[in-house]
């Protein structure tokens, strides 16, 4: 859609622009933002995979000599209260982290858009009662609901990402729904029906494909908003609890050092936390506007 | 008329229909989720005579049918229960803490309108200049920060470094007397009674918190304003008015702003809900005596009616705005309720 409005560059081999690559390529070029975001999210990924084994330090070593060193060459991002390297703490919390927004996404956007599929295809009754209880999830803010099931269902790391999960579900169902409606009036899903696709077959082969865009670019989105929202629990005292390097409850361990001058101890989890979010946000709002031109703003 | 009434009726009955819902899942969420509020509330070692006891005064010995009737009931009546940490029936502890956070949710509602108008408007005036890209960057790291964070790092720059800020502990500083109470926001009672010393210092408290949470949610407002204005400025009756020679200021002000003022409007809704639910975080951080610091006490000592009664209080709330939006909205926009 986006290389169609553009002319093409004189001299290029017409087959390598029409590639995939050379598309790919052109978008990300006029989107700077993504590329930002993509590396970003490469580093951030590199770190979460193989830092644990690069950091000098062990998490939960504490040190008491060396307590609440500023950063230096030795400690990077300085040590806290009890000596421990924070950007040992830190690096080993990316992967607890990563792991709750992957999951909190997994679910929600499974869930989320199969119901929403089925919701929009089958429509009447079923669907009105889906929207009725999406109407009523989203009723409550999905930091308050998170916050609510934790602290019903207790402080463990499945119990933060059901919680999580189940405050996303209704924007996938939505998005995905939306799609649905419009999609299965359309020529391909009538033709579909024409020649005996079971509904199933409809369903799975021909719409999912064609819907699934909006869902994937929110999915993108809900990457950033679960590590903020887990962080932000954790930093409650909810889901997540100290010594477990979780970004949040670093931060929350830092803040009590702030009164005393050690910034070090809570900027640097905390600027971990909105970087990785940002590098999601970056990857989302391009996202969309390359996906849906209509609606994004140039 | 008659459009509008049908429409204004049925989007009453889904609202009611969703505070009904938000009943039930309270409910669900506090009483048949595991976990049993009566022995989290006697602790681990208590006889279980008084743990039968205990469970007997909270109605929890009957089958859940019965207390979810019993709990509706107590509702209705406006009753939210008792909250075991103060003693205090809920509703009225609830009550005597909403205008603080009121206060601060209008307050940094207000700031982020005007960073909001100013950012949005100019981006949209300087489109795809540098100044348009630096916006557009601002908008996704608002969007991206997390609120906890950068209350502590607004407490080191500008109350520990700078000194400008007033000390995060609450709403006034220790000694100073609170302003009469008329509506239990400081700022405006202290104003009201012409109570200057209060009015200074509850401002000063008000400013930091205010402002970190309008940084993050000026953002959506200004992403908002940019679209509508961009809208708006590519328009035909704009290019006519700039061609007869319309000063820019006034088309600004007087024609575009107001025709992309819906969307802004229902932003500005939505932010507001979200500011007078989602600050628990801050109000924590500020230890701000509002609604949301009242629910992180409850979340702590396992006050489970006080939870209850929050969730239940910010639901309808954020219920309410959204019809009051949409209400808004149909009268100021014939069009909308024609579709």
């Amino acid at each position: 859609m986006v290389s169609e409005t553009i002319a093409k560059p004189k001299g290029a081999q017409p087959s390598v622009r029409d590639s995939r690559a050379w598309r790919t390529w052109y978008i990300l070029r006029s989107h700077p933002s993504m590329i930002v975001g993509i590396f970003l999210l490469a580093v951030i990924l590199f770190v979460t995979v193989a830092g644990p084994s690069l950091v000098p330090y062990k998490p939960l070593k504490t040190d008491p000599e060396n307590r609440l060193l500023p950063p230096s060459a030795l400690h990077p991002m300085g040590t806290d209260a009890f000596g421990r390297d924070i950007l040992s703490r830190v690096v080993h919390g990316a992967r607890l982290d990563l792991f709750i927004a992957f999951s909190v996404v997994a679910i929600a956007l499974g869930i989320g858009v199969a119901v929403g599929m089925f919701s929009g295809y089958y429509g009447g009754k079923v669907d009105d009662v889906v929207m009725r209880i999406t109407d009523v999830i989203l009723a409550f803010p999905s930091f308050i609901l998170a916050l609510a099931i934790t602290a019903i269902l207790g402080n463990s790391i499945p119990n933060v990402i059901i919680a999580i999960a189940i405050a996303y579900i209704p924007y996938f169902v939505r998005l995905t729904r939306g799609e649905v409606l419009s999609a299965k009036e359309r020529d391909y899903t009538e033709a579909a029906r024409c020649v005996g696709n079971p509904n199933w077959r409809i369903i799975y082969l021909h719409l999912l494909p064609n819907c699934l865009t909006p869902a994937l670019v929110q999915a993108t989105l809900c990457l950033g908003w679960a590590i903020l929202d887990a962080s932000g629990l954790a930093f409650l005292g909810l889901g997540i609890r100290p010594p477990t390097p979780e970004w949040g409850v670093l931060v929350s361990e830092g803040s009590r050092d702030i009164i005393g001058g050690q910034w070090w101890t809570s900027f640097f989890p905390g600027a971990v936390i909105v970087l990785t979010a940002f590098a999601f946000n970056l990857i989302g709002d391009s996202l969309r506007d390359v996906t849906s031109p209509t609606e994004a703003v140039q | 008329m008659g459009s509008l009434r049908r429409y204004v009726l049925r989007r009453l009955g889904l609202a009611l229909l969703t505070l009904c819902g938000v009943v039930i899942v309270v409910f669900i969420i506090t009483r048949i989720l595991p976990g049993n509020p009566a022995a989290v509330r006697v602790g681990p070692y208590a006889k279980p005579e008084l743990l039968a006891q205990i469970e007997k005064e909270m109605g929890l010995d009957k089958p859940l049918p019965v207390q979810f009737v019993n709990y509706v009931a107590k509702l209705a009546r406006g009753d939210m229960g008792k909250s075991w940490r103060t003693g205090q029936p809920v509703q009225r502890d609830l009550g005597q803490r909403l205008p603080a956070t009121l206060e601060l949710a209008l307050a940094a509602t207000l700031i982020a309108i005007v960073v909001g108008l100013v950012l949005g408007i100019l981006a949209a005036l300087f489109h795809n200049s540098w100044f348009d890209q630096v916006v557009r960057i601002f908008t996704i790291f608002g969007a991206s920060t997390a609120l906890f964070w950068l209350a502590l790092v607004f407490i080191f720059v500008f109350y520990y470094r700078l000194g400008w800020a007033a000390s995060p502990l609450g709403r006034l500083t220790v000694g100073i007397e609170p302003p009469a109470r008329i509506t239990g926001m400081f700022v405006v009672d202290s104003l009201l009674t012409g109570n200057t010393v209060a009015f200074k210092d509850a401002l000063h408290h008000l400013a930091l918190p205010a402002f970190t949470l309008a940084f993050v949610v000026s953002a959506p407002i200004t992403k908002i304003v940019r679209a509508g204005m961009l809208d708006q400025l590519n328009a035909d009756y704009i290019r006519t008015a700039k061609t007869i020679g319309v000063p820019m200021g006034e088309i600004l002000w007087r024609d575009a702003l107001r025709n992309a003022m819906i969307p802004i409007l229902t932003t500005i809704g939505i932010v507001f809900g979200y500011l007078m639910a989602g600050n628990v975080l801050v109000e924590m951080i500020f230890a701000w005596p509002g609604i949301g610091s009242y629910a992180w006490m409850a979340l702590l000592n396992k006050d489970f009616e006080a939870i209850q009664g929050f969730v239940l209080l910010i639901a309808a709330m954020y219920v309410l705005l959204n019809l009051a939006i949409d209400l808004l909205y149909s009268v100021v926009d014939p069009r909308i309720r024609l579709g």
